[in-house]
Formats: C-alpha cells, structure tokens, sequence
C-alpha cells in the first residue's frame, strides 16, 4: 500500500527554507510598525499559518509523505478551525 | 549465525506520532482560543500588559528554534548519508539551541519574578482583570510550551546516543525522525505564541 522509498532531502534545501522562515519572522515583526490597527492581528496570524505551512510541508517532511498523512493533517486543521468558528459564533453573539 | 529481527513498522511508528502531533495541535489550540476570546473581550488591557514582555528575546527565540528545526531536519538527511559525523553535529548544534532558548526564558522569567509579576502575587492580584488574564496565560502558555521543548531536547539526546553507538544508522531511523517531527511542532507552537504574546498592538 504505502511504498518506503528513500527520498534523501538536500542539505540546501534546509537552508533555502530557513531563510524564507526567517523573512517571513522578520516582516512579523516589523508589519506592527505600519500601524494598521485592526488588520495587524490578522496579517500575523496569516503570516504565522504561512510560516506553519512551510514547517509542516518541508522540515516535518510532509510534501514527501503519502497521501493518507496529508489528509489527516488536513482533517485535523480543519476540525480545530469549526471549533474556532463555533466558539467566536457564539460569543459574537452574547 | 541467523540474525532474528525484531518485527519493526517504521509506517505505523510515524504515524502514531502524528496522531499525538494532532493531539497537541488541539491542546495548544485550545489554549491558544481562550487567549482569543479573552484578547477580544480585554483587548486595550492586553496591549499595555505585552508591552512588559521583552520583544527582542522573543524575535531571538523564535529565530534560535527555526535554526534547530533547519538542523534537525538535515541531521535526519545526514544519517541517510551514513554520514555520522555531520549528524553528530547538526544535532548537537539543535540541542545548543535548545539551550539558548531556556537561558533566555530564564532571563524573561527571572525579571518578571523578581519584579512580583507573575500569578498569585499581591502586585499581580492588584492589576486590573485584563492585565492578570494576560499574565496568566502567558506564564501557562510559555511555561507548557518550555516543558515541552525540554521534553522534545531529551528526545533528541536519546537520539544522538543513539547515533553515536550505531544504533540508529540509514537503516533504522525512525526514533531520529519521530523526534524531529516533536521538535518541529515545539517550533509551530512558539511561531504562534510569539506574535499573539510579544507583539500585540
């Protein structure tokens, strides 16, 4: 069913990534500063979903996984985004 | 002389810690929802409380742990390799970060305990809500996230002794894999907290 092939990553590959995290953390930190109140909170949590994306695919190796795994991480993302959406559902309205 | 090996499922050894991945994605997540709720409810609070938190440990941090989820990652490459020295040192170079990461946490901690702000103080309970909100889940939320960064480090120790006497090589990997994979999602954890945490505006 799931076939173990060896599939060594690059070294480089590592590094590029890290240096695209680390873009990323920077414009984090520095986004505050363009003082845009209301959508700063939101813009980080954009940014640090991208920078999860990235750990996930790359250095948790999931791009390389097969595809029962990806689904389940999926699955799981999505069942604690209903329950973010049904808690806010519910206190908006309070 | 017939070598009898031990029946091994590398497959279902990753995928059990994925499924304890998952769990803690929920645990931390639930975590990270009431900070939401309570942010919302408490939001101009919130912002004058992080300001005590100090952004630049945060940023060191943050960057220290994306390093040490770069080096654990190539350690694993490495022992594809067969190359044992270059995974002895990706390794020790991830576990030095790990270090570095709880020296400065001591340094956060330690000024805020020496200055009374930490839960259950008469300085603390004398704050308005918002403000003891805020301190509370960040020492919860910091404090769960450092027992298991220390958690995942003496993993990765096992692993490297393990390196070091052979007992993971590019045959048998997978308890090396498995710890990263741990280590990885103590890095995801902090890639959240410290936005939310450290730089509230």
């Amino acid at each position: 069913m799931i076939s173990e092939e060896k599939h060594i990553t690059e070294y480089s590959l590592y590094g590029k990534v890290l240096i695209g995290l680390l873009v990323l953390t920077a414009l984090t930190i520095l986004f505050p500063w363009l003082n845009l109140t209301g959508f700063t909170a939101l813009i980080a949590l954009i940014l640090a979903s991208t920078k999860a994306g990235i750990v996930m695919t790359y250095f948790m190796h999931l791009k390389m996984e097969y595809i029962l795994l990806k689904i389940l991480v999926i699955m799981v993302l999505l069942i604690y985004i209903s329950v973010i959406l049904l808690t806010f559902s519910d206190y908006i309205f309070r | 002389m017939d070598h009898l090996e031990l029946q091994r499922d590398d497959i279902g050894a990753k995928l059990g810690m994925w499924i304890f991945i998952f769990t803690e994605i929920l645990l931390f997540g639930g975590l990270f929802l009431v900070y939401a709720v309570m942010r919302h409810r408490y939001m101009a609070d919130f912002h004058l409380a992080s300001l005590q938190l100090n952004t630049f440990i945060g940023a060191l941090n943050t960057i220290v742990l994306l390093i040490s989820s770069m080096t654990v990652a190539m350690s694993i490459s490495a022992v594809q390799k067969k190359d044992k020295r270059m995974a002895t040192i990706l390794l020790s170079i991830t576990l030095l970060c790990a270090v570095i990461f709880l020296v400065d946490k001591y340094f956060e901690w330690g000024h805020k305990i020496s200055i009374s702000l930490y839960p259950g103080t008469d300085l603390m309970q004398s704050l308005k809500h918002g403000y003891i909100l805020f301190f509370s889940l960040y020492f919860f939320m910091t404090g769960l996230h450092m027992l298991h960064l220390i958690i995942g480090a003496v993993i990765l120790i096992v692993a490297l002794v393990k390196i070091r006497m052979g007992l993971i090589n590019d045959e048998h990997y997978v308890l090396l894999e498995n710890g990263g994979l741990y280590w990885h999602l103590v890095d995801l954890i902090w890639i959240f907290l410290f936005p939310l945490l450290y730089l509230v505006t």
